[in-house]
C-alpha cells in the first residue's frame, strides 16, 4: 500500500514537472541580483536606498507617480534614513498645489515633508496622452505587483534589446527580453553616466538598475526591516514555548497507563 | 452534555450556577472525557478555533481602517499597510490566517475522512461542519474581493458570473448580486458587509459543532465506541489542552514564517494593481484553496452543468454518511478504503492544481479525469466497497490491544486470529 502510493505520488510530481516546463518556456529566466533585503536578516542598503530615490527623481519621476510615498518617508527609519534636514530640502524642492485658500482659489506652495510625492500627470488621463497611449504605472507597490518581483523589474530594466529577426516592432514600441510579451512601450530609462551619484558611485546601468530597484523594494514594503526583525524575536519566543508545552505534555502524561 | 452533577463550592457560585449553569458548563468542558490514544491529527479542532478567533480579532480592527468604496479601498489598504501603527502585521496575519485556515480545514476533513468520523452516530457533527466549510469559502472569497486589486475585481466578476447560467432567472439573480449591470461599488459594499457577517455565523455554528460533539464524544483513531469514562479516556483538562497547545504552538511556527518571511507567497502579484474593468489579466485565478474547485468548474465544457459539478462536489460531501456504506470507521481496519483514500487525497491534489493552469490541452483532459474520479469516487466505489471489503477484526476497546502486547493495529489482528 505504501509503496503504491509512492508511485502514484511520484506520478503527481512528474505531471507538476512536465506542466511547470511547459509554462516557463514562453520568457526568458530572470536576471537574479543577490538583494541585501533578502533573508530572514534582509535589510536594505541605505547608500542604495539613496542612490535609488537619486534615479528615481532624476529618472523615472517625469513620467512615473508614486502617491503613496510621503516625503516624510523618506526620513523614516527602515528606509533611505535621509536626515530630517534632507528630506525637508528634497520636500521643498517640489511645487505642491494646494487650497482652496479663504479667496476659494488654489495656489502652490514649496512641499512639506507630509505632502505625498508629486504626480508628474494631473490625472491618469493626461499620463496616457504624454506617452502614446500607454499608462506608466504608480512605482508605490510595483515590486509586489510583478511576478518575480525585484529580479523581474531589475531584468526589464537591462533587457532591451534588438528585436529578433524577423520580429517587427510598431512605431514607439520597443523589444525587452524579459516583458510579457516582450513588446514595451518605454524606451529604455538608463544608460551609462545617465546620473552623477553623490556618493561618487560609478553610474553604471547595472549599477543605477539595483539602486532603483531597491529603492522601489522598499517603497512596496516600507516596514520590511521591523518585519524581519519581529518575526526572528516572534519565532524564537514560539520555539522555546513550544519546548516549554512539549515537556509539560510529557510530564502531565506520563501519569496514564497504561501507554498508548 | 454529561449528566454529571456540579455543584459550586463558593455560595455565590451556587447562587449564580443555579439561575444560569454556565459553572456547570465549564466543569464539563474539563471533565470531557476523550479519547487517550487520539493523535495529532485530531488537533486540528483546537487549532481552527484559534485561526477563526484571530481572523475575527484581526478583521474587526482592520475593519476600522479599511474604506468599502470603490475609488478608496486599494488606498485604504496601503494606507493599512504605510501609516497605520502595525497595520502591515494586522493585515498579513489576516490574509494568511485565510490561508492557514483553510490548509487546517482540509488537514480536520481529510482526517475525518480516513478515520471515518462522519459516520453514525455523528452525521450532524458532519453535515455542520461542512455548512461551516461552505460559509468559510463564500467569506473567504468576498474577504479576497475587499482590496479591490485586479484579482479582487476580475475574481469577483467571474464568480458572480456562474450565477448566469441559472436558467431563467440567472440574468436578474446576478444583477440582484452586483447590485447593479456590473461588478461595481454596489458590490464590493455588499461583499464587506457580508463579509463582516458570516464570522459570526461560522462561530455560532462551531459551537453547535463542538456541542454536537459532546454529544457522542469523540472518534478516535481505531473508531469504536468507548465507555465513558473508562480506562480508555481522559479528562479533557489537562491532557488535551495541553497537547492541543503543544500542536497549535507548532502550527503557529509555520504561520510566523509565512506571516515575516513570505507574507506575499500565497496571494497574486496582480492584487497590488488597483482593480481596472478595463483590463482582463492575462490568467485569472482563485487563491489556492478554491482551486480544486474551479478546476471542476471549468472542466465541464457546459457552463450551466459546470456549475452544477462544483455545487455538487460539496453537496456530495454533505451527503457521505449515506454514501459510504461501511459499518467500520477507521481506515485502519479496511485495506481497500485506505488505498482509495490515498487515491482520492492524489486527486484533490491534481485537482488543485489543474485549477491553477490555463483549461487547455492537456491540462483540461487531466483536470476532466480528475474530476470525473472525484465523483467515482464518492458515487460508486464508497457505496460498493461498505458491502464487498473484507474488513481486519476491530478491537473491543483501546487498551486492549496493548495489553495484547503491542499497540500496533496491525498487529491486533494477530492476536485474534
Amino acid at each position: 500500500m505504501r509503496k503504491k502510493f509512492s508511485y502514484i505520488f511520484i506520478l503527481f510530481l512528474v505531471t507538476v514537472f512536465f506542466s511547470q516546463k511547459a509554462c516557463s518556456e514562453e520568457t526568458k529566466k530572470l536576471l537574479k541580483v543577490d538583494w541585501s533585503f533578502k533573508g530572514y536578516f534582509g535589510k536594505f542598503d541605505r547608500a542604495s536606498l539613496q542612490r535609488g530615490y537619486q534615479v528615481y527623481t532624476e529618472v523615472c519621476a517625469s513620467c512615473h507617480s508614486m502617491k503613496y510615498l510621503s516625503y516624510r518617508n523618506l526620513a523614516e527609519e527602515g528606509g533611505p534614513e535621509f536626515s530630517e534636514e534632507q528630506a525637508k530640502a528634497i520636500a521643498a524642492n517640489f511645487e505642491v498645489t494646494d487650497g482652496p485658500n479663504d479667496d476659494g482659489e488654489m495656489f502652490t506652495r514649496p512641499g512639506k515633508l507630509s505632502d505625498k510625492f508629486v504626480n508628474p500627470y494631473l490625472n491618469d488621463k493626461e499620463a496616457i496622452a504624454a506617452n502614446g497611449g500607454a499608462y506608466p504605472p504608480d512605482m508605490s507597490v510595483l515590486v509586489k505587483a510583478r511576478s518575480g518581483g525585484a529580479d523581474y523589474v531589475y531584468s526589464v530594466l537591462l533587457g532591451y534589446e534588438d528585436p529578433p529577426a524577423g520580429v517587427k516592432l510598431d512605431d514607439g514600441v520597443y523589444y525587452n527580453a524579459y516583458m510579457y510579451g516582450n513588446n514595451i512601450k518605454m524606451p529604455n530609462p538608463l544608460s551609462d553616466g545617465l546620473v552623477e551619484y553623490n556618493d561618487g558611485t560609478e553610474a553604471t546601468e547595472e549599477q543605477m538598475a539595483k539602486d532603483v530597484v531597491t529603492f522601489l523594494a522598499w517603497s512596496a514594503e516600507p516596514h520590511l526591516e521591523e518585519r524581519h526583525k519581529i518575526g526572528f524575536k516572534v519565532i524564537i519566543y514560539l520555539i522555546i514555548l513550544t519546548f516549554l508545552a512539549y515537556f509539560s505534555m510529557k510530564r502531565l502524561w506520563s501519569r496514564i497507563e497504561p501507554k498508548v | 452534555m454529561s449528566d454529571h452533577n456540579y455543584v459550586p463550592s463558593s455560595k455565590l457560585g451556587k447562587w449564580f450556577n443555579d439561575r444560569l449553569p454556565l459553572l456547570t458548563l465549564s466543569a464539563h468542558l474539563k471533565e470531557y472525557p476523550t479519547p487517550k490514544n487520539l493523535n495529532y491529527w485530531w488537533t486540528f479542532g483546537g487549532i481552527l478555533t484559534f485561526c477563526l478567533i484571530t481572523q475575527i480579532i484581526t478583521g474587526i480592527v482592520l475593519g476600522m481602517h479599511y474604506v468599502a468604496h470603490a475609488d478608496l479601498a486599494f488606498d485604504s489598504v496601503e494606507h493599512i499597510m504605510r501609516d497605520v501603527n502595525y497595520g502591515w502585521l494586522i493585515r498579513y496575519v489576516h490574509a494568511n490566517g485565510a490561508s492557514m485556515f483553510f490548509l487546517a480545514v482540509y488537514i480536520h476533513i481529510f482526517r475525518s475522512l480516513y478515520y471515518g468520523s462522519y459516520k453514525s452516530p455523528r452525521e450532524v457533527i458532519w453535515i455542520i461542519g461542512m455548512i461551516i466549510y461552505l460559509l468559510m469559502m463564500m467569506t473567504a472569497f468576498m474577504g479576497y474581493v475587499l482590496p479591490w486589486g485586479q484579482m479582487s475585481f476580475w475574481g469577483a466578476t467571474v464568480i458572480t458570473n456562474l450565477f448566469s447560467a441559472i436558467p431563467l432567472f440567472g440574468e436578474s439573480i446576478t444583477n440582484w448580486l452586483w447590485g447593479g449591470y456590473a461588478v461595481d461599488n454596489p458590490t464590493l459594499t455588499r461583499f464587506f458587509s457580508l463579509h463582516y457577517l458570516l464570522p459570526f455565523l461560522i462561530l455560532g455554528l462551531v459551537i453547535l459543532h463542538i456541542w454536537a460533539l459532546h454529544v457522542p464524544g469523540n472518534n478516535n483513531p481505531i473508531g469504536i465506541d468507548l465507555k465513558k469514562p473508562s480506562k480508555d479516556t481522559v479528562p479533557f483538562h489537562p491532557y488535551i489542552v495541553i497537547k492541543d497547545l503543544f500542536a497549535l504552538l507548532l502550527f503557529l511556527i509555520v504561520f510566523a514564517f509565512f506571516v515575516f518571511y513570505s507574507p506575499n507567497i500565497l496571494g497574486h502579484s496582480d492584487n497590488y494593481i488597483e482593480a481596472n474593468p478595463l483590463v482582463t489579466p492575462a490568467h485569472i485565478v482563485p487563491e489556492w484553496y478554491l482551486l480544486p474547485f474551479y478546476a471542476i468548474l471549468r472542466s465541464v465544457p457546459d457552463k450551466l452543468l459546470g456549475v452544477v459539478a462544483m455545487f455538487a462536489s460539496i453537496f456530495i460531501l454533505v451527503i457521505l454518511p449515506w454514501l459510504d456504506t461501511s459499518k467500520i470507521r477507521s481506515a485502519v481496519f479496511r485495506p481497500l478504503y485506505k488505498q482509495f483514500y490515498w487515491i482520492l487525497v492524489i486527486d484533490v491534489l491534481i485537482l488543485g492544481y489543474m485549477g491553477a493552469m490555463p483549461a487547455e490541452g492537456i491540462y483540461l483532459l487531466i483536470a476532466r479525469v480528475a474530476t470525473g474520479y472525484y465523483f467515482v469516487h464518492f458515487l460508486i466505489i464508497l457505496p460498493i466497497l461498505g458491502n464487498k471489503e473484507k474488513t481486519l477484526p476491530v478491537p473491543m476497546s483501546i487498551t486492549e490491544p496493548i495489553l495484547g502486547g503491542s499497540a500496533k493495529p496491525e498487529m491486533v489482528k494477530k492476536n485474534f486470529n
